[in-house]
C-alpha cells in the first residue's frame, strides 16, 4: 500500500490522545495542593478542545479526502449538541428555576403547556444518542443526495453549506422553534445521575472523550485507508474518470459526507456535556470556517493533522484572547495565511520533511507481497 | 454481414449552441471488429465517443449496444454494461499507486458500501499481476501513477480499460505524444486486445492506422464521409479535399 495512504500516524495520535486524557483525568483528582493537579478550568478547556478535534476530523474527511470544502460543518456539530442538550435539560427535572418536573424552564417561561412532539422521549439517554446520530445523518443524507446528484461542486457547494448552517442558526434563534431561542439550552445538572460538576464526572468525561476521539480517528483511518479510500481519492482527483469506470461518485461522496456529519455530531454532544451550554451561536458560519482553518494548519488529508490543528489553534486562541482579546482574529488570519504560504501541507507536512529511513521506493517483486517461501 | 451489430448508431445528431457537432451520423460495428475513425479537427470524433459513453445526450437518433438503447443511460451504467473508454489525455489517478489504479478498474465491486469492507482477493491479485505484465509496468507497480512517463500513463490507462473487461473499447488518440517505437508497440497491443474484444480507435497518426490494418471510417462535419480500407479511403477525392483543404 501507498505510504501516503497508510496513515500510521492516526493510530499513534489515537494512542497519545488516550494516554494524555487518562493522565489528565487522574491528575485532576489529586488534591488541589498537589503541584500536578489539573484544575477544573483546564479540564473543561481540554474537553472543549477534544470536541473541536472531532469536528476538525470530520472536516478533514470530506475536505481532505473527497475534496468537498465544507463551510457548514458546525451545523452537524451543533445538531449533535442540541440532541444531547435536550436530554441534559430534561435531566434537570424539578430542580429548574420554575420547579416544573415536565417542562424545561424556557418552555415554562414561554407559558407552553406541554412538550412539543419532537421532544418526545428526550428524557431518556438512549433517545439522546439516537437523535444525536440520526438527525445530523438524515440532514447530511438529504443535503448530500440533492447536492451531489446535481453535480454541485467546488465553490458553489461551499456556499450552500454556509447557507445550510446559517438557515439553521436563524431557525434555532426563534423562540417558537422549541429549543430555547437565543439562550439555547444550559444550566445542566447531571448526566445519567452523575453530577456534571463533580471532579469525578469531569475526569470520566474527559477520558471518555479521549476514547471516542481515538475511536473516531481509527474509524476514519479505516475508511480512507482501504479500497474505499482509494476510490475516494480517485473521485477527489478525477471525478468524471471514475464514472467511466462504472462508479457513481455521488454515492461515494454521500457515504463519506454522512459519516463525517456523524463524527461532527458526536463531537457536538461531547462539547455540550463538558462545556455546559449549547446555543444557536454554534451554527454561526464563522465557526465552520474556523474548523477549516484548524485542518489547514494541522495538515489537510492527514487525519492526525486535523486533531493536532484543532487542539493547537484553540490552545492559541485561549491564550491569545486572554492576553490580547481584540487581536485574536488578526492572529488567526495571519496563521492561516502563513500556513497557506509556507506550510501548504500544514504541521503534518513538516513531519514528512524530517529525515526518516528511506522509503523502499521500488519493490521489484510483484507477486506475493507476504514473501512466504512458496 | 449476417450477425447483429454490436454497436449501432443510427441518424444521430447533436447541436451545441447552434453548432451541429454530429449531423445524422450512422455507423455500425460488428462483434469482434476493430475500427479506426479518422477525420480532421472538429469532425466530431470525440463528440461521437461522448455520445456512446453517455457523457453527451444526442438530440435525435438511436445508439444501440446489443439490445440496449444507450441514449437512456448514464456513464456508470454504460461502463458497467461493458463499454470502456480511454481518453485522449491520459487520465489515471495520480496519487494512487499503479496497482491501486488497476485494482479500482477491475470488473466487479462498484458500490461504495461494499468497497468499504472489501479485501483484495487472491484472484484479483492474480488479475492485476497479469495486467501489469501486459502493459509492462510490473517494475513500477508500487509507484505513484503521477510519477510515470507520458507513454507509461497511456499504457496504464489501457491496462485499466482491460481490467474493466469491456466487450467494446473506445480508444481516443492512444499514440499522441508517443515515440515511434511506442506507437508500434501500442498497435501490437491493440491488435492483441482485438482478438477478444471489439475496439474503436480514433487517431490522427496515419502510420499507426496503417499498422492496425483495419477498416477505416472518415468523419467530416459530424457525419460519415467515407468508409473502407485505408488505401481505398485515402485515394477518395473527397477525403483528399477535406484533408488538404480546398
Amino acid at each position: 500500500m501507498n505510504a501516503s495512504l497508510s496513515f500510521r500516524g492516526a493510530s499513534v495520535t489515537a494512542v497519545i490522545v488516550v494516554l494524555l486524557t487518562g493522565i489528565m483525568a487522574i491528575a485532576s483528582l489529586l488534591p488541589a495542593s498537589s503541584p500536578v493537579q489539573v484544575s477544573p478550568f483546564i479540564m473543561t478547556l481540554a474537553g472543549k478542545y477534544l470536541a473541536y478535534a472531532m469536528l476538525a476530523l470530520a472536516v478533514d474527511l470530506v475536505w481532505g479526502f473527497a475534496g468537498i470544502l465544507t463551510l457548514g460543518h458546525a451545523a452537524f456539530f451543533a445538531l449533535g449538541g442540541y440532541a444531547m442538550g435536550m436530554y441534559l435539560v430534561r435531566e434537570i427535572g424539578a430542580r429548574g428555576v420554575y420547579g416544573n418536573a415536565d417542562l424545561p424552564d424556557f418552555m415554562v417561561f414561554l407559558s407552553w403547556k406541554s412538550l412539543p412532539w419532537y421532544w418526545w422521549g428526550s428524557d431518556h439517554f438512549p433517545m439522546a444518542l439516537v437523535l444525536m446520530l440520526v438527525v445530523p445523518a438524515a440532514l447530511a443524507g438529504l443535503f448530500g443526495w440533492l447536492a451531489f446528484r446535481s453535480r454541485v461542486s467546488g465553490v458553489y457547494l461551499s456556499i450552500i453549506t454556509q447557507a445550510l448552517t446559517y438557515a439553521l442558526m436563524l431557525a434555532f434563534f426563534q423562540n417558537g422553534f422549541g429549543f430555547g431561542g437565543n439562550n439555547g439550552l444550559t444550566d445542566f445538572k447531571d448526566i445519567l445521575g452523575f453530577d456534571l460538576h463533580s471532579p469525578y464526572t469531569r475526569a470520566g468525561m474527559l477520558f471518555v472523550s479521549g476514547l471516542i476521539l481515538a475511536g473516531a480517528l481509527l474509524a476514519a483511518r479505516y475508511v480512507v485507508g482501504g479500497r474505499f479510500g482509494s476510490l475516494l481519492i480517485a473521485v477527489r482527483d478525477a471525478e468524471s474518470r471514475t464514472r467511466f469506470l462504472g462508479y457513481r461518485p455521488e454515492q461515494v461522496k454521500l457515504l463519506v459526507w454522512v459519516f463525517s456529519a456523524v463524527i461532527a455530531a458526536i463531537g457536538g454532544a461531547l462539547y455540550v456535556i463538558q462545556v455546559g451550554i449549547i446555543n444557536p451561536g454554534e451554527f454561526a458560519p464563522a465557526n465552520s470556517i474556523e474548523a477549516v482553518i484548524w485542518v489547514a494548519v494541522g495538515g489537510r488529508g492527514t487525519l492526525s493533522g486535523a486533531v493536532v490543528g484543532a487542539i493547537l489553534v484553540n490552545l492559541g486562541k485561549t491564550l491569545f484572547t486572554a492576553w490580547l482579546p481584540e487581536m485574536w482574529l488578526y492572529g488567526l488570519g495571519a496563521l492561516f495565511m502563513a500556513t497557506t504560504l509556507f506550510l501548504p501541507q500544514g504541521l503534518m507536512g513538516l513531519m514528512h520533511h524530517m529525515p526518516k529511513k528511506r522509503p523502499s521506493e521500488v519493490t521489484p517483486e510483484v507477486t506475493n507481497p507476504e514473501g512466504g517461501e512458496a | 454481414m449476417s450477425t447483429e451489430p454490436l454497436l449501432e448508431l443510427s441518424h444521430v445528431s447533436v447541436t451545441f449552441d447552434g453548432f451541429r457537432a454530429i449531423n445524422d451520423l450512422s455507423l455500425s460495428l460488428a462483434p469482434g471488429e476493430m475500427r479506426a475513425i479518422i477525420g480532421p479537427n472538429g469532425a466530431g470524433k470525440t463528440t461521437m465517443m461522448d455520445i456512446i459513453t453517455g457523457k453527451t445526450r444526442p438530440d435525435t437518433g438511436v445508439v444501440r449496444f446489443r439490445e440496449h438503447d444507450l441514449t437512456k443511460l448514464d456513464e456508470p451504467a454504460i461502463a458497467r454494461m461493458g463499454i470502456g473508454r480511454k481518453f485522449q489525455k491520459p487520465t489515471v489517478f495520480e496519487e494512487l499507486t499503479v496497482r491501486d489504479n488497476l485494482l479500482l478498474s477491475l470488473k466487479g465491486l462498484r458500490s461504495p458500501f461494499s468497497l468499504l469492507f472489501a479485501k483484495e482477493t487472491a484472484e484479483e491479485t492474480a488479475r492485476i499481476d497479469g495486467l501489469l505484465r501486459t502493459i509492462r509496468l510490473g517494475r513500477d507497480a508500487s509507484r505513484q501513477a503521477g510519477g510515470l512517463s507520458h507513454g507509461q500513463k497511456q499504457w496504464l490507462e489501457i491496462g485499466m480499460l482491460l481490467g474493466q473487461e469491456p466487450d467494446l473499447l473506445l480508444v481516443d488518440e492512444p499514440v499522441a505524444g508517443m515515440t515511434d517505437a511506442e506507437t508500434m508497440e501500442t498497435a501490437d497491443l491493440l491488435r492483441e486486445i482485438n482478438q477478444t474484444r471489439s475496439v474503436v480507435v480514433v487517431e490522427h497518426d496515419m502510420e499507426f492506422v496503417r499498422a492496425l490494418d483495419v477498416k477505416v471510417t472518415v468523419l467530416h462535419e459530424g457525419s460519415v464521409l467515407a468508409e473502407g480500407e485505408l488505401d481505398q479511403v485515402s485515394n477518395d477525392p473527397r477525403v483528399i479535399e477535406v484533408y488538404l483543404g480546398r
